[in-house]
C-alpha cells in the first residue's frame, strides 16, 4: 500500500481508499471508485499537480491531494 | 402556445461536445443571457423540430447531479426542480463514447429520477480508435432509453436525434428502468421521504435527503432534515456509498454492451503532445513563446481594421455634423454619442483577435495544460490553475474576463481572481501607453531587434501581471475562507477546434464587451460631454466674443471653453491633489474623463491642447511643445510620462468593470475595496516614480 503521490509514473495501481471526504466525493463522481485502475502519467515540477489516467481519461489533482489517496500496485505490471 | 412550449435541456459532462451539439441544433437562433438573480450564463434557442416548436436550453457542464458550484446548481435545478420555468420536458444527455463510464453516471441519475431522457452518443469514432467497440442496441436495452449515435461536429445523426426527442416526449410511459434501487440500498428511510414529499420517486427522495434542491417546499425541507438528524445520517457517507454502488451497476451494464479490442500500434497522439507541452521545462518555454506570438499577431492584425473603423467614424462624425443643424443636438450627437460609440467599436478588432486566440487554445485542450503547469505557482498566491483564462482574457477586456472566473468553484480563489484581473493591461490602456511612450521614449534600436519603445510597452504589460500576482498574494491573507480548494480538472484529449464553436464564443465575448461596457461608456460619454460643454456663468459667451474673427478660432474656443467648463473646474479643484504626481489641471481633466474608459484620455488631451484632430502624431507634437509655466522647461518630462503611465496601469478607470464586479460578487464591498486599493496603488506608484525621477 502506498499513496498515489508515491506511485511511479506509468505504473498501474488500484485505488484502495481516499482519506478525505470532500476530495472523495469529487473524485468518486468522476469515476475514481475503489478498485479502479489508475496510473500517473505526468507530474508538474516542484510538487505541482499530478496528471492521472483513470477509466481511460486524464485527470489532474494536486500533489497534496494525491497524498491522501491510497493505492495498491497491480501485480504483473 | 408560449406556455406549452416544450423544454429540451441539453446536459452532459464538460468536453462532451454538448456546446457543439447545441450550436449544430440551433445555429444563429441562440440567445445568451443570465439566469435571473445569479450570474450563470443561460443559452436558449427557440427552434422548430419535426413540426414542434421547442425551446432548447444548454446548461453548464456537470459530472453528476451532486452540484457544488453555482454553475452546477443551475444545471441540477433545471433538471430536478419541477417548479423551475425551464424545467425539462425531456433531457438530452450528451456523452463522450470514449469516456462512457464517467459520461453515463449523470445519465443513470436522470433515468432514476424517471425523467424522459435521450442519450446522444458522441465521439464513437474516437472510442473505436481507442479499441472500444460499442453495441448501441444492447446499451439502449440495458438503460431502457433511446440512444442516438451522433457526430456533433459534422452535424451527423441530428435528424434521428430530433425524431427520438419527439418520440420520447409523446410516448411517455411509466416503464422506466431503475439503474440503482436506492430503496434496496438505504431501506425504509427513502419511503419516509417519499411520504413527506407526497411523490413516489425514490431517487428524488434520496437526493432530497442529501440536501439537494428538488423543488421541495420549506416545510418538506424541514421535515426531511429533521428525519435526517433523527437517523444520524451523514450526507457525505450516504452520497459516497450511493456513488460507489451506482458505478458498480454501470460497470455491469458497460461490460455487457462493450467489447475492448487491442488496437495495433496503440500510440496516443495526446500523450506524445503532452510530453512536450507539459514538460517541466519546455512546457513553460512553449507557453511563453505562444503568448509572445499571440501579442505580436494581435497587434499586427488588428491595426488595419482599427484604422478602417477609425476612418469610418471620422466620416460619420463629419457627415452628422454637417447634416444636422448646428446647435446642442448636433454637438451632443457628434461629441457625446458618436464619440462614445466610436471609442467602443474601435476596440472590437483587438478584443476579437485576442479572444480568438484564447478560445482556440481552450478548444484544442491546451488551456487545461496551461492550468496544469501553472497551478503550483498560482496556488501559492491564492489563485488556481483555472485563473489562467480570466487573467489572460484580462489583456483583452476585464469585463468578459471577470465573468469567465465563474468556472473556479472555490469562492476565495474566484474572488481573488476577480479582484486582480483589472491589473492586467487591457486593450483600452494601449492607446494611452502608445501616446506617452512615443512622447518620452526615444526610438532607439538595440542589437538590431530590440526597439526601446516596444520594450517599455512590454515592461508595462509585465508590470501589470506582477502587480496582479503580488496583490493576489496579499489578498490571500486578508480574505478568510474555510472552503477547501481543489484542482480536480479533466485534461481533455487534444483535438482540432470546432470552428463554429470558436466563432460563436468570440461573438459572445465581443457582445459582452459591446453591450455591457458599451452601455456604461455611452452613458458616461454623454455626462462628460455635458460637463465639458457647459460651464457656470457668462464665461462661455465671453470666450466666443473674444475669439471672434481671429485665426484658429475654433480650436482656441474649444480649448478655452474646456478650461472654464465644469470638467475644467473639477480639473483645477483636484490639481493640488495630483500635483505631487507631476500632473496639472489639464491632465486632471483627462483623468476624470477617463472614468468612462481609459482611451478617452487621448481624445480629451487633443481637445484640451486644441489640436483639432486626435491623430497621435499631431497630439504628440503639440504635447512636446508644452512648457512648464514655472520653469519654462518642457512639461512632458520622462518623470511626468512614467508617472502618468503608472497611474493608468493601476487606477480603476473603468466603470463597467466596477459594475461587473458588483454583479459577480453580489456585494458592494468587493468593488469598493477594489476601487480603493487600485486608486491607492496608482497614486502611490505615480507619486514615488515622479518624486524619484524628477
Amino acid at each position: 500500500m502506498l499513496s498515489l503521490s508515491q506511485l511511479p509514473v506509468y505504473t498501474d495501481a488500484e485505488i484502495s481508499k481516499i482519506n478525505d471526504p470532500d476530495l472523495e466525493q469529487k473524485l468518486l463522481e468522476m469515476g475514481c471508485t475503489p478498485g479502479e485502475i489508475i496510473s500517473v502519467v505526468r507530474k508538474a515540477p516542484f510538487k505541482g499537480p499530478i496528471a492521472i489516467m483513470v477509466s481511460s481519461y486524464m485527470l489532474s489533482i494536486r500533489f497534496s491531494d494525491a497524498c491522501k489517496i491510497d493505492v495498491n500496485i497491480k501485480n504483473g505490471s | 402556445m408560449e406556455a406549452s412550449k416544450l423544454n429540451i435541456v441539453l446536459a452532459g459532462n464538460p468536453n462532451s461536445g454538448k456546446t457543439t451539439l447545441f450550436n449544430a441544433l440551433t445555429g444563429l437562433k441562440q440567445k445568451v443571457g443570465n439566469y435571473p438573480g445569479i450570474t450563470v450564463e443561460k443559452k436558449v434557442a427557440d427552434v422548430d423540430i419535426v413540426g414542434h416548436n421547442v425551446r432548447i436550453i444548454d446548461v453548464p457542464g456537470i459530472y453528476s447531479l451532486y452540484s457544488k458550484s453555482i454553475d452546477e446548481k443551475v444545471a441540477q435545478s433545471i433538471i430536478c426542480d419541477k417548479f423551475q420555468d425551464d424545467y425539462a420536458d425531456v433531457v438530452v444527455v450528451v456523452a463522450d463514447a470514449s469516456n462512457l463510464r464517467r459520461s453515463i453516471f449523470l445519465l443513470t441519475q436522470i433515468i432514476d429520477l424517471k425523467i424522459p431522457v435521450v442519450l446522444a452518443l458522441n465521439m464513437i469514432d474516437i472510442a473505436s480508435k481507442k479499441g472500444i467497440i460499442l453495441d448501441v442496441n444492447k446499451l439502449s436495452f440495458e438503460l431502457g432509453i433511446e440512444i442516438i449515435a451522433i457526430n456533433a461536429r459534422k452535424a451527423r445523426g441530428l435528424l434521428k436525434l430530433k425524431d427520438a426527442i419527439i418520440r420520447t416526449i409523446s410516448n411517455q410511459s411509466d416503464n422506466y428502468k431503475t439503474i440503482l434501487d436506492v430503496n434496496k440500498v438505504f431501506g425504509k428511510i427513502i419511503l419516509e421521504v417519499n411520504q413527506i414529499r407526497g411523490i413516489q420517486n425514490d431517487y428524488a427522495s434520496f437526493l432530497s435527503l442529501c440536501g439537494y434542491d428538488m423543488g421541495n417546499t420549506i416545510e418538506q425541507k424541514v421535515k426531511i432534515s429533521v428525519l435526517s438528524k433523527d437517523n444520524e445520517l451523514i450526507v457525505d457517507r450516504l452520497q459516497a456509498k450511493e456513488t460507489v454502488r451506482r458505478y458498480k451497476n454501470i460497470d455491469i451494464i458497460i461490460s455487457k454492451s462493450t467489447k475492448i479490442v487491442e488496437v495495433a500500434g496503440k500510440y496516443r497522439v495526446t500523450e506524445i503532445i503532452d510530453k512536450i507541452l507539459m514538460h517541466p521545462f519546455f512546457g513553460y518555454l512553449i507557453f511563453l513563446s505562444i503568448l509572445f506570438l499571440m501579442f505580436q499577431a494581435v497587434f499586427q492584425w488588428s491595426s488595419l481594421p482599427m484604422d478602417v473603423i477609425d476612418g469610418l467614424f471620422t466620416k460619420l462624425s463629419l457627415w452628422t455634423a454637417s447634416a444636422i443643424p448646428q446647435g446642442i443636438l448636433n454637438d451632443l450627437l457628434v461629441n457625446g454619442v458618436l464619440a462614445g460609440i466610436g471609442g467602443i467599436v474601435i476596440f472590437i478588432p483587438q478584443i476579437a483577435f485576442l479572444f480568438a486566440f484564447i478560445v482556440f487554445l481552450e478548444d484544442t485542450g491546451y488551456m487545461a495544460r496551461v492550468s496544469f503547469i501553472t497551478d503550483r505557482f498560482l496556488k501559492q498566491v491564492g489563485l488556481n490553475g483555472r485563473s489562467v483564462i480570466p487573467l489572460l482574457s484580462g489583456v483583452a477586456c476585464a469585463v468578459p474576463a471577470i465573468m469567465s472566473a465563474r468556472t473556479i468553484s472555490n469562492w476565495k480563489e474566484r474572488l481573488i481572481t476577480i479582484m486582480v484581473t483589472p491589473l492586467m493591461s487591457c486593450s483600452a490602456r494601449l492607446p494611452v501607453y502608445t501616446l506617452i511612450i512615443s512622447l518620452i521614449i526615444p526610438v532607439d534600436v538595440y542589437y538590431g531587434i530590440f526597439n526601446l519603445q516596444g520594450l517599455v510597452l512590454m515592461l508595462f504589460y509585465i508590470l501589470g501581471f506582477l502587480a496582479a500576482i503580488i496583490i493576489a498574494f496579499l489578498l490571500k491573507f486578508i480574505i478568510k475562507s474555510k472552503e477547501r480548494s481543489f484542482f480536480v480538472m479533466e485534461m481533455p484529449s487534444y483535438k482540432i477546434p470546432d470552428w463554429k464553436t470558436v466563432i460563436y464564443t468570440i461573438f459572445e465575448k465581443v457582445k459582452i464587451f459591446l453591450f455591457d461596457a458599451g452601455k456604461i461608456i455611452i452613458a458616461i460619454s454623454i455626462i462628460l460631454w455635458f460637463l465639458s460643454s457647459y460651464g457656470p456663468g457668462e464665461k462661455f459667451k465671453q470666450i466666443e466674443d473674444k475669439w471672434q474673427d481671429k485665426e484658429f478660432a475654433q480650436e482656441n474656443i474649444a480649448s478655452e471653453k474646456l478650461e472654464y467648463s465644469y470638467a475644467g473646474l473639477i480639473g483645477k479643484v483636484i490639481e493640488p491633489a495630483i500635483k505631487p504626481l507631476g500632473f496639472d489641471w489639464k491632465i486632471g481633466i483627462s483623468l476624470i474623463t477617463s472614468f468612462a474608459a481609459r482611451e478617452v484620455f487621448v481624445g480629451t488631451m487633443s481637445t484640451i491642447y486644441s489640436v483639432g484632430d486626435d491623430d497621435i502624431v499631431s497630439i504628440r507634437e503639440r504635447l512636446r511643445r508644452e512648457r512648464n509655466k514655472e520653469t519654462g522647461e518642457p512639461f512632458f518630462t520622462t518623470a511626468v510620462g512614467i508617472s502618468l503611465m503608472l497611474f493608468y496601469a493601476f487606477a480603476m478607470q473603468c466603470m463597467t468593470t466596477v459594475a461587473v464586479v458588483y454583479r459577480e460578487t453580489n456585494s458592494i464591498k468587493w468593488p469598493l475595496l477594489q476601487f480603493l486599493y487600485l486608486t491607492v496603488l496608482a497614486y502611490l506608484s505615480s507619486f514615488i516614480a515622479f518624486q524619484l525621477l524628477s
